[in-house]
């Protein structure tokens, strides 16, 4: 029952932001209301991208770099189950537009995250025995194959893009993706199985050599990484109304990675952080007309010289601020052990 | 210890003062935009909204049609704009990416409030974007999207281009007519939606204007070998070998056919309009034809007054097939407006649907009930590295 309270809270909370949204932004007074609420959207999406990725990357410190292809996979499966089930899915629902509506996005978006998973088992299984920049060179390697694979199915469109997939999605159902993979990936990383994560990513040999099974957890990590890819998938999928196959190329990749490196690799907070700067950068700077591009590049490479760890990096920006304020009268020692397992280290 | 301390604070202060020095300068660069943004539409403009790939890998698209846009609307408010109201034109970079489209269309239409939408050439992002523009009401004209699919969206969409299947036709009828031609063979990129409905609509007319197909091989976008499909084909003796393709890959094709002792005519559509196509092909081009837009050599007066205004505005650059019809769907639009007596979107998208023998650069445009333009095409010869004006072939 206690464990019941933050999530109805959650849910609560979400409906509440929603009904806020919808009467501010989209019908409400603001001008620009529908260009922040697909903005918001927009983020919140790369925030459950982001997040999930860090699972592999900066917990685990692997280096995936095909995050894209299981983007893809969640959004063509699920746009698919609601274009070609909605139908179905409706027939057994009863006719309330928000039930119906609700009912055919949850099925989408679960069908959506189990094919992301069960794609990420196909490729972690034999790549992640694999270490550094061969798995990259895997992952990176899947998410062509994905984009290759679609532009060749005639069903959901091939070169020509998938159209036609119902606008479902909107900000309560953004915001519970982004709370769920918040949630789920602060559990795994603050559980014993968190920790051998990051036995792992600090030292695979030494941590075999402790007991844990290497390849079992991060197989785990990447399944799980991949199925909240899948679900911002679905939520893409849902939101854009199309979807096409130059979307989920691998310059998708490197955009969610230069999301957690932005943000710290490693650290939740960052992720999100990161996310949400690199969906809003490019928006402010529209101003700038045909320089946009070279100013928001501009701008990752000052925060990167300034702030190579990131910027919620180890002992990042807020977190020195926390331990200047008050960890201070904790033994000198007991800050060192803090630093050694913050999960916000750059890995090696 | 204490020294170890006394550095991680002083580094965390320097670290500090180094992240309030970069806030500060980001806000600054935020503050640039911001202030530009605070010109609000007054009642003596018109606002119409043009997105493209300004950036990104189909930059050289983008630009082209933002010049042909330019030139008209500096045209029409130099001759006193339109229901005694000037045009103002808001742009927004989409990077050539469908997402970035939607946003940038979702912008246009809610921070500007534009009457209109101007764009896009990439089909993949006119159907991002279409969308929104047909939820939001707001007319929006696509200047290159062949794809049929583009205007299915809805019916506040719309496009000043042939089709795809068109174009297909187009080839079909100067083979058969102008070339007298027989027997053709089809090499095509199964890849590319495109190339497929070339090359389907192509057999269709031809086989109906009783020509025979001689063969029919395909390839993917990104191969460098084509020999095997061109033996093939060419065992076959076709007269000539149609490739709907892009540039890059025909002037492959067009040097390993000519390599096998191919000597019949080689034909296309407009994915081989580049300057590219001759650096790639070279002599191998000769004898090859294909269907465009518009001719920068088109003897018509009308066409060549455009191309000279063009030269004299861009710094002596001759205009493209998109700046043509960047050019053309604005003064489609700002017709439709002055048609309307109104810069509602409502009776701006009724007046568009009437457009009727609009005198286009790109050829005289009608938009038919699947709001589709009905006109003319070109066809041009590859000579020397010189694309001549072969002919016009109507509808």
């Amino acid at each position: 029952m206690k464990r019941l309270v933050p999530i109805l809270a959650t849910l609560a909370g979400l409906a509440l932001l929603q009904w806020a949204a919808t009467a501010l932004l989209l019908d409400g007074p603001i001008r620009q209301g529908p260009y922040y609420y697909q903005i918001l959207l927009l983020a919140g999406i790369n925030v459950i991208l982001a997040v999930s990725l860090n699972l592999t990357n900066g917990v685990a410190g692997q280096f995936s770099i095909g995050h894209a292809g299981f983007f893809a996979v969640g959004a063509y499966v699920a746009a698919s189950v609601s274009v070609y089930g909605g139908p179905a899915i409706a027939g057994i629902l009863p006719n309330i537009p928000l039930v119906r509506d609700s009912g055919i996005l949850i099925a989408a978006t679960s069908a959506g995250a189990l094919a992301a998973a069960i794609a990420g088992w196909l490729v972690g299984m034999p790549s992640l025995r694999l270490r550094g920049d061969y798995l990259a060179i895997v992952t990176l390697g899947f998410g062509e194959i994905i984009r290759v694979l679609i532009l060749n199915i005639d069903a959901v469109g091939g070169a020509r893009g998938f159209t036609g997939i119902p606008r479902l999605a909107n900000l309560f159902w953004v915001g519970l993706g982004v709370a769920a993979s918040l949630a789920v990936v602060r559990n795994i990383t603050r559980s014993s199985h968190g920790r051998a994560l990051l036995a792992i990513r600090s030292d695979e040999i030494a941590a075999q050599a402790m007991g844990i099974n290497v390849t079992r957890l991060k197989v785990t990590a990447f399944v799980v990484s991949a199925a909240f890819a899948g679900v911002a998938g679905s939520l893409f999928a849902h939101f854009a109304m199309f979807l096409h196959p130059n979307t989920f190329t691998f310059v998708k990749s490197f955009e969610i990675v230069i999301m957690i490196a932005l943000g710290g690799l490693g650290s939740l907070a960052g992720a999100v952080l990161g996310a949400v700067t690199l969906t809003v950068l490019p928006e402010l700077f529209r101003g700038f007309a045909d320089y946009r591009m070279v100013i928001y590049a501009l701008a990752l490479i000052l925060i990167m010289i300034y702030r190579p760890q990131g910027m919620l990096g180890a002992g990042g920006f807020l977190g020195r601020i926390v331990r200047m304020r008050w960890k201070k009268p904790v033994a000198k020692k007991g800050a060192e052990t803090k630093s050694a397992d913050n999960i916000g280290g750059p890995s090696a | 210890m204490k020294t170890k301390g006394n550095v991680r604070m002083k580094k965390s202060i320097a670290t500090l003062a180094t992240i309030s020095k970069i806030a500060l300068g980001l806000a600054a660069l935020l503050a640039l935009p911001l202030a530009g943004c605070g010109k609000k539409a007054d009642s003596n403009e018109i606002l119409i909204g043009e997105y493209g790939a300004l950036t990104g890998s189909i930059a050289s698209f983008g630009q082209s049609t933002h010049k042909g846009i330019t030139l008209a609307i500096e045209e029409i408010n130099a001759s006193g704009g339109v229901l005694g109201k000037k045009i103002r034109l808001v742009t927004e970079d989409d990077q050539g990416k469908p997402e970035e489209a939607l946003t940038a269309v979702t912008k246009l239409i809610s921070k500007d409030r534009v009457s209109a939408l101007l764009g896009e050439f990439a089909s993949s992002n006119s159907l991002a974007a279409a969308p929104m523009a047909q939820s939001s009401g707001i007319p929006m004209v696509s200047h290159g999207s062949t794809n049929p699919k583009v205007t299915q969206v809805g019916d506040y969409i719309f496009r000043v281009c042939f089709i795809d299947p068109f174009q297909g036709q187009v080839m079909a009828k100067f083979a058969h007519n102008s070339l007298k031609l027989g027997h053709v063979a089809i090499l095509r990129d199964v890849k590319s939606d495109y190339s497929v409905g070339l090359a389907d609509y192509f057999t269709q007319n031809f086989v109906a204007a009783g020509g025979a197909i001689a063969g029919d091989e395909s390839y993917s976008a990104g191969d460098k070998d084509f020999n095997a499909q061109l033996t093939s084909l060419i065992a076959k003796k076709p007269e000539a070998l149609f490739i709907p393709g892009y540039y890059t890959e025909v002037g492959l094709i067009a040097r390993q056919a000519r390599r096998l002792g191919f000597t019949g005519a080689l034909l296309g559509g407009d994915g081989w309009d580049s300057e590219k196509l001759w650096e790639i092909g070279g002599d191998a081009l000769n004898n090859g034809y294909f269907s465009n837009h518009y001719s920068v050599d088109n003897p018509a007066p009308e066409i060549r007054a455009f191309v000279e205004k063009f030269k004299a505005h861009n710094q002596g650059e001759a205009p493209d097939a998109l700046a043509a019809l960047g050019y053309d769907a604005t003064r489609v639009l700002v017709d439709a407006i002055r048609r309307a007596g109104s810069d509602k979107p409502s009776a701006i998208r009724d007046a568009l649907a009437q457009t009727k023998d609009f005198p286009g650069i790109t050829g005289n445009i009608t938009l038919n009930a699947q709001r589709d333009a009905v006109k003319s095409a070109v066809v041009l010869e590859v000579k020397d590295g010189k694309f001549l004006y072969k002919e016009t072939v109507a509808p």
